[in-house]
C-alpha cells in the first residue's frame, strides 16, 4: 500500500514537472528543432522560391557546402580571422574579467560605482549599438577615409614598429599588441565575466586564507593554492559565456556575411550552410574546450 | 592628538620597528595610488565612447570642423539633437519599441518563471535532456536560426491545418503576434538565459517552505502561486529589465519580424537607418538626383549618429541608474553555484 502511494506521488511529480516547462518544450520544438532541422535540410538543397507560393528544395547533396569552401571568396579568410580573434579574445577577457573581479573585491571607496560603471557596456553595448559605428555603410566609407590619411608618427606607433622588427619575439609582440589594440572591446565586454568571478570570490571564505597566512603562506601562493582552484568551476561558465557572446556578437564579421549574403542574394541554401559549417565549428570548439577544462576543475564539496 | 603629535608618534613606533613600518606603510601608499590610477584609466576607457557622443551631440556646426575643438564644444548647441530627433520619426519608433517591449519582456519572464520553477523543484523522467535543451538554446547563435525563422514564418503552418480551415497561408511575418508566440514559447531572444537564472533562484530557496504548505494541504499551483512567486519577484523584475533592455537594443530578431517593409518602426530599426535616411534627406535638400556617392560630410553623419544614438540610449541609461542593484546582483546571485 505504501509502496502504491511512493508511486502516484512520483507519478503526479512527474506530471507536474512537465506541465510547468511545458511552454519551454512547445516553444523549443516549434522554434529551435523544427527551424534547426529544416535548415539542415535546406543546407543541402537548392533552394528556389516559386514566386511567392512557397520554396521549391531540389537535393544537390554537399554541393552548397562545396560552394561555402571553395567558391565564396570571402568565407574561409573571414572564419579563419574570426577564430584568430577569438584565439585572442577569449583569454584576454577571461584574463582581463579575474583581474578586474580581483580589484573589485578590494575594500577601496567608490567600489559601488565602479561596478556599476564596469556592468554598464552590458546595458547599452548590446545588439545594435555596438555595430552601428562599423556596420553602416556610410560610417565605413567615413572610416576609410580617415585611416588613409593616418600617417601621423606616434610614439606608440614607433615603439610597436621597433617592438615589431626583433625577428625572435616578434610573434609574441605581436600577440601583446594585438591585445592592447582590443583592450576597448575586451574591456566593454567582460561586464557579466567580472560580475560572475566576483559572486564567486565573494564565496570563499576568509577562513581559508587566514589558515594560509599562519602556515606562513605569501600571498602569491595562496592565489595559485586557493583562489584559483576555488573559482575554476567559474571559470568554465565564463569561457562558455564569453565564447558564446563572441561567436553571437552582432558585429562580427561572419555574421554581417552571413546576413549580408541573406538579404542580398536570398541564396537561402548557401546561407545556411554558412550558418552550419560556423555552427558546427563553435560547436566543436566548446565541445573540447569544455572537456579539457572540467577535467581540471575542483569542486570543493 | 594633534597631527604633529600623531607624526611623533609614528616616528617613534617607527624606528622601534627598524623601519619596517615606514617601508609597509610607502608600499601600501603606492600600491593604493597605482589600483586607483589603473581603476579610474579603466572606467574613463569605458565611459570614454558615451562622454564623447555626448559632447559631439552639443557640438555647432564651427566646432565640429573645428580642430583645436576636442571634447568641450565651444559653442553650445542642441540643433544636432533636433535634427536627429527628426530623423528618428520623433516619438513613433519610442512608442513602438516600448509597448511591444513591455508585453514581450513580460511574457518572457512569466514562461521562464514557470519552467525555471518547473527545474528547480520536481523530479521528472528526462530531466537532464530537458536542461540540456535549454544550454543548447543559450549557445545557439540566434543569426543560425534566423533564415530557418524567415522561412517557417513567411510560410508559416503546422501541418497544413491553417491551409486546410481558411484557404490560404498565414502570414507571420511582419505581425506582432509572431514574437509574442516565441517569447511565450521561451525562444525569444536570450530566454534560456532568464530560464537559466529563474531555475538558479529558485534552486536557493528553502526546500522546507514548499514541504510545510503540501503538509498542509496545499496544491502544487497555489504552492507555487502564493508561496514562491512573491519571493521571486525581485529576480522577476530583474529578468523583466534584462529583457526589456536587450528588446530595445536587439537588431537580430528586429529585423527579422519588424522590418521596416512591414511597416513598423522599432528603435534598433530606425537608428540602424539612421545614416542612410541622414543621406536620402540630404540628397533630397541640395537637389541631387544621382544614385551613388555620399554628400554628407562626414562629420555631420558622425555627429547624427552620436546624438541618434545618446537619444536611443537615455531610456536605457535611466533605467540603468534607477534599477542598477538589481541588473548586478541578479548575475551575481545566478553565478554562484555555476
Amino acid at each position: 500500500m505504501a509502496k502504491n502511494k511512493q508511486k502516484t506521488m512520483a507519478k503526479s511529480n512527474a506530471i507536474a514537472g512537465y506541465l510547468f516547462i511545458l511552454p519551454f518544450i512547445i516553444g523549443f520544438i516549434l522554434f529551435l528543432v523544427v527551424p534547426l532541422v529544416q535548415s539542415f535540410y535546406m543546407s543541402f538543397c537548392a533552394v528556389t522560391s516559386t514566386n511567392g507560393q512557397g520554396l521549391a528544395y531540389d537535393w544537390i547533396g554537399l554541393k552548397n557546402y562545396h560552394d561555402v569552401f571553395f567558391k565564396d571568396p570571402d568565407y574561409v579568410p573571414r572564419l579563419l580571422d574570426e577564430l584568430k580573434n577569438m584565439a585572442l579574445f577569449v583569454p584576454g577577457t577571461l584574463i582581463f574579467s579575474f583581474f578586474m573581479a580581483i580589484l573589485l573585491n578590494q575594500e577601496f571607496k567608490g567600489r559601488a560605482l565602479v561596478r556599476a560603471v564596469y556592468f554598464l557596456p552590458v546595458i547599452l553595448s548590446s545588439g545594435i549599438m555596438l555595430g552601428l559605428e562599423t556596420n553602416n555603410s556610410l560610417l565605413a566609407s567615413m572610416s576609410d577615409s580617415i585611416k588613409q590619411d593616418d600617417s601621423m608618427t606616434t610614439i606608440t606607433k614607433t615603439l610597436e614598429n621597433i617592438l615589431l622588427t626583433g625577428e625572435q619575439a616578434s610573434k609574441f609582440f605581436e600577440y601583446v599588441i594585438n591585445l592592447v589594440n582590443q583592450v576597448y572591446n575586451i574591456a566593454i565586454s567582460s561586464g557579466i565575466q567580472i560580475i560572475i568571478f566576483l559572486s564567486g570570490l565573494q564565496t570563499i571564505s576568509p577562513s581559508m586564507y587566514e589558515a594560509a597566512q599562519i602556515e606562513g603562506c605569501t600571498a602569491w601562493e595562496s592565489f595559485w593554492k586557493i583562489t584559483l582552484p576555488m573559482i575554476s568551476s567559474l571559470i568554465l561558465v565564463n569561457v562558455i559565456y564569453s565564447i558564446v557572446d563572441f561567436c553571437t556578437k552582432s558585429d562580427s564579421q561572419l555574421m554581417t556575411l552571413i546576413s549580408d549574403t541573406l538579404y542580398a542574394k536570398f541564396d537561402y541554401g548557401l546561407t545556411t550552410a554558412m550558418s552550419w559549417v560556423y555552427f558546427a565549428i563553435i560547436m566543436v570548439i566548446l565541445g573540447i574546450l569544455s572537456f579539457i577544462i572540467s577535467r581540471w576543475v575542483y569542486y570543493y564539496d | 592628538m594633534t597631527r604633529k603629535e600623531r607624526f611623533e608618534n609614528f616616528k617613534e613606533r617607527n624606528r622601534k620597528s627598524g623601519g619596517y613600518l615606514l617601508r609597509k606603510k610607502i608600499g601600501s601608499v603606492i600600491y593604493r595610488l597605482c589600483r586607483a590610477i589603473l581603476i579610474f584609466g579603466l572606467c574613463f576607457l569605458i565611459l570614454q565612447p558615451l562622454l564623447h557622443k555626448i559632447s559631439l551631440s552639443f557640438m555647432t556646426k564651427e566646432d565640429l570642423f573645428d580642430r583645436t575643438v576636442i571634447s568641450v564644444p565651444r559653442h553650445f548647441s542642441t540643433s544636432a539633437i533636433r535634427d536627429s530627433w527628426m530623423l528618428l520619426y520623433k516619438f513613433k519608433p519610442f512608442w513602438t519599441s516600448l509597448s511591444i517591449g513591455l508585453v514581450v519582456a513580460l511574457l518572457q519572464v512569466l514562461s521562464a518563471t514557470l519552467v525555471g520553477y518547473g527545474f528547480a523543484r520536481f523530479k521528472f523522467p528526462l530531466k537532464n535532456f530537458w536542461f540540456a535543451c535549454v544550454i543548447l538554446m543559450i549557445v545557439v547563435p540566434p543569426q543560425t536560426l534566423v533564415t530557418p525563422m524567415y522561412l517557417n514564418f513567411s510560410h508559416f503552418d503546422i501541418f497544413g491545418i491553417f491551409k486546410a480551415l481558411t484557404g490560404k497561408e498565414l502570414k507571420l511575418l511582419g505581425s506582432v503576434w509572431a514574437y509574442i508566440a516565441v517569447c511565450a514559447g521561451c525562444a525569444g531572444y536570450k530566454s534560456g538565459l532568464y530560464i537559466y537564472m529563474m531555475r538558479q533562484h529558485f534552486r536557493n530557496e528553502p526546500k522546507e517552505l514548499e514541504e510545510a504548505a503540501w503538509v498542509d494541504g496545499c496544491g502544487k499551483l497555489r504552492t507555487f502561486w502564493s508561496i514562491l512567486l512573491p519571493g521571486a519577484r525581485p529576480m522577476m523584475v530583474s529578468c523583466f529589465l534584462f529583457a526589456f533592455v536587450w528588446w530595445w537594443t536587439d537588431g537580430v530578431y528586429s529585423r527579422l519580424f519588424f522590418a521596416k517593409g512591414y511597416g513598423w518602426y522599432t528603435v534598433s530599426n530606425c537608428l540602424s537607418n539612421v545614416a542612410n535616411r541622414l543621406n536620402t534627406e540630404y540628397k533630397k535638400m541640395i537637389g541631387a538626383t544621382d544614385q551613388g556617392g555620399t554628400f554628407v560630410p562626414i562629420a555631420y553623419a558622425n555627429q547624427i549618429t552620436a546624438a541618434s544614438t545618446l537619444i536611443c540610449l537615455v531610456p536605457l541609461i535611466v533605467i540603468y541608474l534607477v534599477a542598477q542593484k538589481s541588473f548586478v546582483e541578479s548575475i551575481s546571485q545566478s553565478g554562484i553555484k555555476g
